[in-house]
């Protein structure tokens, strides 16, 4: 067995680089020597109340730095397990030098990801669904993002999921009731009348589904294509908005030959921004190819910026990519007189930008980020934030869909069952014990 | 030196529904097997309802039957009155249901074991016990006679310190007139057996001839009645009708009268009594709403006065029940025969068994029925089978015979009972069965037959008869693949399919689930003269194809946990990050495999990756 399953691990809490702060925890059997072994002076701090220490490397007597020293004792600790944790000060060196000490302590080791997640729920500190969403939390890195997660441990999903379980609990009893006491005074449609509720349910959780994947989206990252007419100033705009030189850059129209994507926060939102090759007819194989992924990458783009260059004639290729999820946007007004502009105004959804002299960024960012956020509200319902759930929900929803349409009770039943347990997979697993409370509980049985 | 006589391999206590199909299976299996009873003339009595089967119950009986086991035959020629429940509902969930003749099922039950060769049936009142070390080593009768075995199974029902309640009054006793067996409950709990007490009722008997009969609906059987054994060709006791009632509001404001006076309200009841076989006044208290009460009124016998009004199990005194069930429907003048009443008693905990219901505590001693917390005949007679055969297999040496949660809905309730336990008397029900498609009523001797004749305890009557049904439906499936036909053809027939040209089978129709095998015979007149027993099977496969492929992913994924076996000297203390809950959870039941500890309710997935991986590491280092 491998330490990282039964030893002491650690790893920095907070991202590496050149914050104020940086925070260390570690987790296990040990975690109380590294306050022992490092910490000038070395006695246990006061549980759960921070302490100035010195620390120190034990081999060499160097001091590392000054650190605030907490210390969680185990098992009401956030693992289960003994914790400590360490507030040093930011920087490469302390980091590189406090992680090298660590490793070297006997027991210790480098956390994998999400491995004080896997010892908080493996000793029953959280369950799977908040194991899902401190995972999220910890890799929020962004506003939404981190509201969502929030939300979720808050328990707004966990509510609607909650609601249907609960739901689909009942109709499984009624079913199992109709099956199971054949011989009772049951109401005559108890059958059919599970039939409507089925319907009605898996028209609710259809409709969730139908969220376009929102939460999926803002956890994963939002995905943002730039399209246009070659030269149309796709590049400039990219570049503009990463503030720095992700694409290539050049007057030479077809230069993007194919897809280049950055990574931005826009707004507190993830956001996957792409740029395009080029729309247009060429007779060369390679730009062919690019503009060929240009398309396909506006397919499954989320939202969609249509670069015009103000300047030239109508564009065909681009219009036709026009949809509600895009926005307009004409490039290179700085070279147009005031009456070309004016006209271009009327278009009351498109932005006027210059990428060159940066004129109209900021009302075109406030723009796209309104979009964005119309789009994916935060707030509100609480959205899919999983695959896993969606899976399990989706399976559950074919199940119901087989099950209102089944012709005999026995197979109708069987489908409700595996639905619950799908669901169950999210919500927590429904025993046979649930449905005969429920059952002893609404109907008069018993000869 | 014991005396050679008494000397046997298998004593059976208790002649019940669980003691005689323990002492028939012990006996089928070689063992020399001795019937130990207070009394021979109640062997197969049936002290409740006279009735066998019913959904899960039927399931049951038919897996009891596919082992060879009694219950089914005898039931086929006592009962009086068939009926398949929910038979709109789909071949998984019918259930066998027959009404039976009291009298002639104790004759039926009594003559099969008097034919069953290698038992030994005495009248001994067991007062104890014998045991050396930690193994069991045989009983003593009341007279102190010494019996000798190396297997014991004690099925003693409510007799463990049985004690009835009937209004105020409080009688030690087993069942109305028979004695408690006290003796016996005093030995199990000087071994430290984890006792428990529970409660069962059962209705008043009525004067069938101070029925006025000409007031009620009466319920006909099934014609023709569908028997629960394959081996009965066809039921020749005759049939009769049963009457159904309803209670009034009159006799719902008696009851409300005198509920301080009702054992179970009046705090002189202890045990816990099942959810789903109320009392009268449970029902009029719970569900104070409802106008009225069905009552079902059940003859106990061909040429027997006796009716059992099935719906109104009570405890409460005499005078009181008289009142209240002259205020019924048809019942007004009706001449009580003997009054109902509540009867609590021992049991143990049946986390104290092995899925073999062997006890952990000691070796060789077996225990089987309502002393494990269950009640009903059904549940009695399957336990009384496994018991049965693992004494035998225990005496002579052999490996153990479990049924698994995938194999039969004996294997569910085993499982239920040793990793779950119960807190009421435990019943069988179709929605305990995980995979109930798979575990059919029509197909339980092809589960569980093949499996039975493997293990030795199927007569040669049983295996010419099943050998021939495989035959008859190898032949069947392999002529119903042979008969093809194109779209266009079977389209002008009338038979409506997809014209895609695809060439299809009769075995391929039949999966189809509005085409039925009465759709094909006009088309293919081959087909009309298969059986009609086999037809239904084949059908059966056929409609139920999708499914059970489905349904076989699932037991294979059910197999892999229970694959993963747990040593049984686990040392729970041993491993760490536990909850004292889950601790003492996992000290009771003791799971044999990964599998059944995750059924433990309040089990947490923490805590078996905890023992999964504390069993791991133990397997590494050892």
């Amino acid at each position: 067995m491998s330490v990282s399953q039964t030893g002491t691990i650690f790893a920095p809490a907070t991202a590496t680089g050149r914050a104020g702060v940086a925070v260390y925890r570690l987790s296990g059997p040990a975690a109380r020597e590294a306050i022992t072994r490092l910490c000038h002076p070395n006695q246990l701090p006061e549980p759960r109340q921070a302490s100035l220490r010195t620390l120190v490397d034990p081999v060499t007597d160097d001091v590392i730095d000054h650190a605030l020293v907490l210390w969680f004792p185990g098992p009401g600790s956030f693992t289960g397990e003994d914790v400590v944790e360490f507030q040093t000060h930011g920087g490469r060196a302390v980091a590189d030098t406090l992680l090298r000490v660590l490793a070297a302590l006997p027991g210790f080791a480098l956390a994998e990801p999400g491995a004080f997640t896997r010892r908080a729920f493996e000793n029953g500190r959280l369950d799977l669904t908040e194991a899902e969403a401190i995972a999220d939390l910890v890799h929020a890195e962004t506003e939404a993002q981190r509201k969502q997660a929030l939300r979720q441990m808050r328990g707004a999903l966990g509510a609607l999921y909650q609601n249907w379980h609960d739901r689909l609990k009942t109709i499984l009893a009624y079913c199992e009731a109709s099956i199971d006491f054949a011989d009772e005074e049951l109401p005559d449609d108890l059958m059919q009348a599970q039939r409507g509720q089925l319907q009605t349910l898996s028209t609710d959780i259809q409709q969730h589904l139908a969220d376009g994947h929102r939460g999926e989206r803002i956890r994963d990252g939002l995905s943002i294509a730039i399209l246009g007419a070659p030269n149309a100033g796709k590049s400039s705009l990219l570049n503009k908005l990463a503030a720095r030189e992700a694409a290539i850059v050049s007057p030479i129209a077809g230069t993007t030959r194919d897809v280049v994507e950055v990574q931005l926060d826009l707004g507190g939102y993830a956001v996957s921004l792409a740029d395009t090759a080029g729309l247009r007819e060429t007779a060369d194989v390679i730009e062919n190819e690019g503009v060929r992924r240009a398309l396909a990458r506006a397919e499954k783009a989320d939202i969609k910026i249509l670069v015009y260059d103000a300047g030239q004639a109508a564009d065909a290729a681009t219009d036709a990519l026009h949809d509600n999820d895009s926005l307009i946007v004409f490039n290179k007004v700085d070279t147009l007189n005031d009456a070309a502009r004016n006209a271009l105004r009327h278009n009351a959804r498109a932005c006027l930008i210059s990428a060159e002299t940066g004129e109209g960024l900021a009302e075109f960012t406030r723009l796209l980020i309104g979009l964005i956020a119309a789009r994916y509200p935060t707030g509100g319902a609480a959205p899919l934030t999983r695959a896993r759930h969606r899976q399990a929900i989706e399976e559950a929803t074919e199940h119901l869909t087989r099950a209102t349409g089944a012709t005999e009770a026995a197979l109708m039943a069987e489908d409700v069952r595996l639905a619950m347990r799908a669901l169950g997979r999210v919500t927590g697993r429904v025993d046979v014990e649930d449905l005969l409370d429920i059952i002893f509980r609404d109907f008069c049985i018993g000869k | 030196m014991p005396n050679l006589n008494e000397l046997y391999d298998v004593i059976v206590v208790g002649g019940g529904h669980a003691g005689c199909e323990a002492a028939a299976a012990s006996a089928r299996m070689g063992a020399r097997t001795l019937l130990a009873t207070h009394k021979l003339e109640t062997i197969g009595e049936m002290s409740c309802n006279p009735a066998i089967g019913g959904l899960g119950k039927g399931h049951l009986v038919r897996e009891i039957d596919a082992m060879d086991g009694v219950m089914g035959r005898v039931a086929d020629a006592a009962g009086i009155q068939f009926r398949l429940l929910n038979r709109s509902k789909g071949p998984a969930v019918q259930g066998p249901r027959a009404q039976a003749d009291r009298k002639l099922y104790r004759q039926a039950m009594q003559r099969v074991l008097a034919e069953q060769a290698n038992l030994t049936i005495k009248a001994i009142a067991v007062e104890d016990l014998l045991t050396d070390g930690d193994s069991v080593s045989g009983i003593i009768g009341a007279d102190g006679t010494p019996y000798r075995a190396g297997a014991v199974i004690i099925t003693t029902g409510t007799f463990l310190n049985g004690l009835i309640h009937l209004g105020e009054e409080k009688t030690p006793a087993g069942r109305v007139g028979d004695p408690p067996a006290i003796g016996l409950s005093n030995t199990l709990k000087r071994l430290n057996f984890p006792m428990g007490r529970l409660k069962t009722g059962t209705p008043a008997r009525l004067n069938g001839k101070t029925i006025h009969w000409d007031r009620l609906e009466m319920q006909p059987g099934d014609e023709p009645p569908v028997p629960f054994s394959t081996l009965t060709r066809r039921i020749t006791t005759p049939q009769i009708a049963c009457g159904i009632t309803y209670t009034t509001a009159n006799t719902h404001q008696i009851i409300r009268d005198n509920l301080s006076r009702a054992p179970v309200y009046s705090g002189q009841i202890e045990g816990v009594g099942p959810r789903y076989c109320p009392s009268i006044e449970d029902k009029v208290v719970r569900f104070a709403d409802k106008e009225r009460h069905q009552i079902f009124l059940e003859p106990e016998g061909l040429d027997d006065d006796t009716v059992y009004p099935n719906g109104i199990s009570t405890s409460l005194p005499r005078d009181v029940q008289t009142a209240f069930i002259r205020s019924i429907i048809g019942l007004e003048d009706v001449e009580i025969i003997r009054h109902g009443y509540a009867i609590e008693y021992d049991y143990c905990d049946p986390r104290a068994l092995r899925p073999t219901l062997e006890t952990r505590k000691i070796n060789g001693l077996f225990f089987a029925g309502q002393i494990n917390g269950t009640t009903g005949y059904e549940e009695a007679a399957a336990q009384g089978l496994m018991a049965g055969l693992n004494a035998a297999l225990k005496v002579g040496g052999g490996q153990p015979f479990t049924l698994d949660r995938s194999q039969a809905y004996i294997g569910v309730m085993v499982d239920d009972l040793i990793t779950r336990g119960t807190n009421e008397p435990y019943r069988m029900f179709t929605s305990r069965a995980e995979y109930r498609l798979t575990l059919r009523a029509d197909n339980a001797d092809q589960r569980l037959t093949p499996l039975a004749m493997e293990l030795g305890c199927v007569g040669a009557d049983r295996r010419r008869h099943f050998d021939g049904k495989l035959t008859a439906l190898a032949a069947a499936r392999s002529l119903a693949s042979s008969l093809k036909a194109t779209p266009n053809k079977l389209n002008e027939y009338g038979i409506k399919i997809n014209a895609d040209g695809v060439w299809r089978s009769a075995l391929d129709l039949l999966t189809y689930p509005d085409i039925h095998f009465s759709d094909l015979t006009g088309f293919w007149p081959e087909l009309s003269t298969l059986d009609t027993s086999i037809v239904e099977q084949i059908e059966i496969d056929g409609k139920y194809a999708g499914y059970m492929q489905r349904q076989e992913g699932d037991i294979n994924a059910f197999r892999k946990d229970e694959a993963l076996a747990l040593p049984e000297n686990l040392d729970i203390d041993a491993i760490g990050s536990l909850s004292a809950e889950i601790r003492q959870k996992l000290k009771q039941s003791k799971p044999t495999t990964l599998g059944a500890a995750s059924r433990i309710p309040g089990m947490t997935p923490a805590a078996l990756v905890a023992l999964l991986r504390y069993v791991r590491r133990d397997k590494k280092s050892a």
